[in-house]
């Protein structure tokens, strides 16, 4: 137990780090299931950071609270946001929420509240290790019984092919867009919840490389299921670091596992066991996303 | 009349590709729509199912104007359908893809299995069964959808449609690659559905297929009806003859 204890203590930020980055990864794992390519889960990641700790900062909101109203923030953000955007699909719907993702970085640099290009530093460190871990664990768990309902197999179907799932009396509309604002709520609840683990944030932090980290998180862990991108988060995340004497190659290495992923495992990590299944619905061309 | 079409238009840039189309088809009847390519079938199957929007005319179900209903909305009043073509959850298992068909009679059940032991959607799973049982499929209800034969694929498409208890149901050439043993089984399956009260709406290029399930035809060409009746009618009929059979043997 002491090593545990002597690891936690070493690595601490580490680990805390792999929680967020899995918790992002789950909050993009929710569009990606109903087959939507969306990338704006880095912004709100960001409207969650900023909120939260401004919140704390300028009216002393308690940290639970403070992270809940961030977190409603970007779900109010992505509702109207969905309704525009989910006209569009494929790759035109991943440029227009890359889109709203630059628009969000240039209103935190232009705006003297969010400390424009310096961003805030002096954020209060209220986040705890087992914060992160408990709404893993509640979101991953939520997540996993939703994609055994009704709801879970309306977003399979969607992505499988959207004319027939409109067909079967799903309002496509509106479950692409609760997927959406779900992959919202949990995406800035992490920007909370790093904010007050990192002391300083910068609009930078959230941009379009963040967007991009997100999206590989859950795809070289695997979309099946929400195991996937909690995996491929931790991997990525912690890899880095436990790599530092080999520092010079880690970007090398990282991008390394995408290819062999991509090209071997295209549903991902947690897909090695189907290896065959996988193969089968390459060839009946069903491997796109999931 | 279960469902009524008046005088319903849908244009393609110059092209009318349905010109005021009046359809009535009662209940439990099977009602078959033929005509040569391009006449204009399959468009007034995407108007009726809520695929396309009218450009003009009204449609009728159940004695409510759904002319502007959406596909889902549709479903949920009753009406199901297949596509040309197959349009199958390929990555999804053959029951799944029934259980997806069954989403509008379904207790939305997402917040419920939040709770640990909440039970299993047991009967649901047992009518999908009892649907892939129906047409044939039960040994391969564990099969991705995508891995079934072509002519498996078209009963798993009507086993989905009909998962959603419709009253009427739309299908578009479901006999086109199937074998005459196949087709005859599908003729089967089509008669013993009408028999349970369902309301079939056929479009087929199997004339004979048309002419051994319905009781009422009508015919299609350039996008206007041109003839309805019985089978015997539509096979005297000599505008029928000139505009379609020409070179066909419609016996």
């Amino acid at each position: 137990m002491d090593e545990i204890g002597d690891f936690l203590a070493a690595y601490s930020t580490l680990v805390g780090f792999v929680g967020v980055s899995a918790l992002l990864a789950l909050s993009v794992w929710v569009t990606l299931y109903a087959g939507q390519l969306t990338l704006g889960n880095a912004a709100f990641m960001g409207i969650g950071a900023y909120v939260s700790a401004l919140l704390g900062r300028h009216l002393g909101t308690p940290f639970p609270i403070a992270l809940v109203v961030g977190a409603l923030a970007a779900g109010a953000t992505a509702a109207p946001l969905g309704l525009t955007v989910f006209r569009l699909r494929g790759v035109y719907l991943a440029i227009a929420t890359l889109a709203f993702g630059e628009v969000v970085r240039v209103i935190l640099l232009a705006t003297p509240i969010t400390g424009k290009g310096q961003g805030l530093n002096g954020i209060p460190p209220k986040t705890e290790l087992w914060h992160i871990y408990l709404s893993l664990a509640v979101v991953a768990y939520v997540l996993w019984r939703v994609q055994g309902s009704t709801v879970g197999r309306a977003w399979a179907a969607i992505r499988e092919d959207e004319t027939a799932a409109a067909s079967q009396g799903i309002a496509v509309r509106r479950y692409k867009l609760g997927a959406f604002v779900a992959g919202a709520l949990v995406a800035a609840w992490a920007g909370g919840l790093s904010a007050h683990l990192t002391f300083s944030i910068e609009p930078n932090d959230f941009a379009f490389s963040k967007a991009v980290q997100i999206l590989v998180f859950a795809v070289v862990g695997g979309i099946p299921n929400p195991l996937g991108p909690i995996f491929g988060a931790a991997l990525l995340t912690a890899l880095p670091e436990l790599l530092r004497p080999l520092k010079d190659y880690r970007d090398i290495l990282q991008g390394l596992i995408l290819l062999l992923v991509i090209i071997y495992l295209p549903r991902g990590l947690v897909t090695v066991a189907q290896l065959r299944r996988t193969r089968r619905l390459q060839e009946i061309g069903a491997a796109d996303v999931a | 009349m279960l469902l009524e079409a008046i005088r319903i238009t849908r244009r393609f840039g110059g092209v009318v590709a349905v010109n005021a189309v009046d359809l009535a088809v009662a209940p439990r009847q099977a009602f078959g729509l033929i005509g040569p390519n391009g006449a204009g079938k399959t468009t007034l199957v995407n108007l009726i199912s809520g695929h396309l929007r009218a450009d003009g005319g009204t449609i009728r179900f159940a004695e409510a104007d759904v002319t502007r209903s959406p596909p889902h909305e549709l479903t949920t009043r009753g009406i199901a359908r297949t596509f040309q073509g197959v349009r199958l959850f390929k990555g999804l298992s053959a029951i799944e893809n029934v259980l997806v068909g069954r989403h509008v009679r379904m207790r939305a059940d997402a917040v419920r299995r939040l709770w640990p032991r909440a039970a299993p959607d047991r009967a649901d799973r047992d009518r999908a069964a009892a649907l892939l049982e129906r047409v044939g499929l039960a040994r391969r209800a564990e099969a991705l959808a995508g891995e079934l034969s072509y002519g498996d694929q078209r009963r798993l498409e009507i086993a989905r449609a009909l998962a959603s208890e419709p009253r009427l149901l739309l299908l578009d050439e479901p006999a086109a690659g199937m074998n005459p043993t196949e087709t005859g089984r599908l003729r089967e399956l089509m008669r013993a559905l009408v028999d349970d009260g369902l309301t079939i709406l056929l479009i087929e290029h199997d004339v004979r297929l048309v002419m051994g399930t319905c009781e009422r035809i009508a015919v299609l060409n350039f996008g206007r009806k041109i003839a309805e009746g019985g089978p015997a009618e539509i096979q005297r009929s000599a505008t029928v003859r000139e505009a379609y059979l020409g070179s066909e043997d419609v016996a």
